[in-house]
């Protein structure tokens, strides 16, 4: 079985995770886009040259050394395939991810963590938008969670009150 | 979540519904809410109405399909004509529209009873094996026609003002969906004088329901939403003033040097040194029981539906094809607030880019491979449908069937190029399934076998919007190079372009469209 049997990728289908000192440093972008397809906005947009892709069907490889966590890239994915992943002093996880739903998500909602099954396996507190009339309609949401889940929180749910 | 009222959208996370001055008009003699700028098909729709016409023979409910005049189920009688397809026409106060089929009318046919009983009695296709007879088999043909009908012609004569005119250009571009839109741009660009048509009251073809951010180069405008990637190219394109855009003017024919074409009321007697023909593609069907009932759609159909007027198709859609049409026209319905049941493919592995895939499985959406839909359920409209797991040979596994919850099905199979103009231009054509069906040979500028008439974007093989903007590059570069235009200048562009679009397809991805092309490429190429 591979991702386009099932859907979602397995951890094995995907590029090694920074490693945890580098994501204590700052925020970094993941990617998932393992499939070649011809595409190139991410690699396009990054300024710090840090995302490797040689021919435009390759699949994008960042170079997490010289990622700034700038976001460049995730505000254009049009696969919504780049996640920014934060490991916090206190020892709180943060995953940046795009989203475009209705009602738009505000600093300090409660949301659903979403694996990449669409599985619920916890929930988190948004602390930070970047609201979508700023990115074309893509709005940008940091979700603060346990740590362990930001390997595997892939989308989020509004906790309806 | 997403506010509904009336079935139309309220709100939307991407796009922005101005509707027009609110107008009523008549169903049947039933009055309806509707607002200026929706099509009668979409009004209709958003009023609850399913059923739109009857079938021909068994008196089978059809409804809604394609939404862009290609399928002809939604045929009505309005002010007084009839077979108007009314995905085409757009409401008007007052406006007076009948069902043309079913007795008294489409929604409460009393010859519908003729599909159970006629199937009870000699099932489908037994009125031409069952009468030995050659009279009586006449007889029963004769009478079973007389159940069927157009409509009824109007008694009164035309009042409105048919007029005529005639127009000389360089080029003529018909189609102004991406790759027609590339042309004009590009021919015009060079001073050529260009006359683009498009049958619809927009230029955009495919592009104006696309919210989604599109793939490619950021140089081809990857990253960007389909639908502002029409408005870029509309702007560039109203900046030339030698490029004349008709809009609601449908070509109808290519007769050796001419072309004609209907503008509303007007005929049009073109005479262009070169034509390029972008007429894009449509959507193709599947065959399974009940697929003719309404509620099963052209995913195409439900996104001009939901994306262009703004009417929420239904509750919870089932989704039969996993290319990048059925996996983005899933994360579309979600967020138009509408839930899917499931995507369901036949291959053994999902079709379209994977990150469109993950976007929707990520959210919830099961995806089956190796599965198809065995039948739609329900008497009038869908209520459910079954799906089964498929083996090796593509045959459905007993036992393995699954009853899914749903209220409209969309086919998302693919599409065909609309090649009809072409073939009828008397081009050479040939069956290439890599490229989506019959398709002309060409040169690799894009000419075809009829010299000065060439092609571009979707109908020379379905591809994506990035491959059909450098495809009408291409073809109109090289038209006007022929015609003596643009220099040297256009001659490097035209190497350029070629380049362009032999590294976008240099991928995986577009191995299959450069080995379909080989397949068309004109003798007179292949020996140079
Ligand atoms: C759901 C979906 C998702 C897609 N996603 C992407 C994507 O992510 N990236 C990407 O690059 N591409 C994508 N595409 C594909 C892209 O939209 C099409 O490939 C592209 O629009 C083809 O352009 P075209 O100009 O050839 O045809 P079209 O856009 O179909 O335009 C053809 C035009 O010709 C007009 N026409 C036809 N016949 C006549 C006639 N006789 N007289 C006058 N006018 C006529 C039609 O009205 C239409 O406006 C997607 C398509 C769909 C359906
Ligand atoms: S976050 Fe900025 S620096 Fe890092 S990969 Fe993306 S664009 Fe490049
Ligand atoms: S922009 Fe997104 S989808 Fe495109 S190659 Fe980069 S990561 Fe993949
Ligand atoms: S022709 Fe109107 S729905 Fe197909």
């Amino acid at each position: 079985m591979s991702y386009l049997e099932r859907g979602y990728a397995e951890i094995n289908e995907l590029p090694p995770f920074p490693s945890e000192e580098r994501m204590k440093k700052k925020s970094v972008a993941y990617v998932e886009c393992p499939q070649p397809i011809p595409c190139s906005p991410c690699y396009e947009s990054c300024p710090a040259d840090a995302i490797k892709m040689d021919n435009i069907n390759d699949p994008p490889i960042v170079d997490y050394e010289k990622c700034t966590g700038c976001m460049n890239c995730i505000r254009v994915c049009p696969g919504l395939a780049i996640f920014m992943l934060r490991l916090r002093e206190d020892g709180k996880g943060e995953v940046t991810l795009q989203y475009e739903f209705l009602p738009w998500l505000k600093k300090g909602d409660k949301v659903e963590l979403l694996n990449r099954k669409g599985e619920v396996v916890g929930t988190g507190i948004v602390n930070w938008v970047l609201p979508p009339e700023r990115n074309d309609q893509t709005s940008l949401v940091r979700v603060e969670m346990d740590a362990k889940l930001i390997y595997e929180v892939r989308a989020v749910r509004k906790v309806r009150e | 979540m997403v506010q509904v009222k009336d079935g139309r959208l309220m709100e939307h996370p991407i796009l922005n519904f101005r509707r027009g001055k609110e107008v009523t008009i008549y169903f049947n003699g039933k009055q309806i809410k509707a607002y200026e700028g929706e099509t009668v098909a979409s009004a209709l729709y958003a009023a609850g109405i399913r059923v739109f016409s009857r079938s021909f023979r068994w008196h089978r409910p059809r409804g809604f399909f394609c939404a862009i005049g290609k399928c002809s189920a939604c045929m009505m009688e309005v002010d007084g004509v009839p077979n108007v397809r009314t995905c085409k026409v757009y409401v008007r106060d007052g406006m007076q529209i009948r069902t043309q089929t079913g007795f008294p009318s489409a929604e409460r046919d009393i010859f519908a009873i003729s599909d159970k009983i006629i199937d009870r009695i000699f099932p489908h296709g037994s009125q031409y094996t069952k009468f030995n007879n050659k009279l009586i088999r006449d007889f029963v043909l004769s009478q079973l026609r007389k159940m069927t009908g157009f409509g009824n012609p109007p008694k009164k004569e035309f009042q409105g003002n048919a007029s005529y005119e005639e127009i000389h250009c360089d080029v003529l571009v018909i189609g102004g969906g991406p790759a027609g839109m590339s042309a004009a741009i590009n021919a015009g660009k060079y001073g050529a004088k260009v006359l683009l048509l498009d049958e619809n009251p927009f230029l955009g073809g495919q592009l104006v329901k696309q919210t989604h951010r599109f793939f490619g180069s950021a140089k081809h405008k990857a990253g960007t939403r389909g639908i502002k990637i029409a408005k870029i190219l509309e702007e560039e394109l109203r900046k030339i003033p030698n490029v004349d855009v008709r809009l609601e003017t449908k070509a109808f024919g290519i007769y050796g040097r001419e072309v004609g074409a209907v503008e509303k009321d007007k005929l049009l007697r073109i005479i262009p040194k070169k034509i390029v023909v972008a007429t894009g593609a449509y959507e193709r069907t599947l065959i399974f029981e009940n697929n003719d009932l309404p509620g099963v759609y052209g995913a195409g159909g439900v996104q001009t539906l939901m994306n262009v007027y703004g009417i929420k198709p239904g509750n919870r859609g089932l989704i039969v094809g996993s290319g990048n049409v059925g996996l983005i026209l899933s994360y579309q319905l979600l967020q138009a607030g509408v839930e899917v049941s499931a995507i369901v493919e036949a291959m053994p592995r999902i079709g379209g880019y994977f990150v469109h895939a993950a976007k929707v499985r990520r959210l919830g959406v099961p995806i089956y491979v190796r599965h198809t839909i065995l039948r739609a359920l329900g008497k009038d409209r869908v209520e459910g449908a079954v799906i089964a797991q498929l083996d090796e040979k593509w045959k459905p596994i007993p036992g393995t069937e699954k009853k899914l919850d749903c209220d409209f099905i969309c086919v998302a199979v693919g599409l065909s190029p609309t090649h009809e103009l072409l073939y009828q231009a008397g081009c050479k054509m040939k069956f290439v399934p890599e490229l989506g069906g019959l398709v002309p040979l060409r040169s690799k500028y894009n000419e075809t076998s009829v010299k000065g008439v060439y092609i571009a974007g979707d109908v020379a093989g379905v591809e994506e919007a990035t491959a059909a903007i450098m495809s009408g590059r291409i073809a109109a570069i090289h038209a006007i190079v022929e015609l003596g235009m643009g220099g040297e200048e256009a001659k490097k562009e035209l190497e350029e372009a070629l380049k362009d679009i032999e590294e976008f397809r240099a991928g995986p991805f577009g191995e299959r469209i450069v080995c379909g092309i080989e397949k068309c490429i004109l003798a007179s190429e292949v020996e140079l």
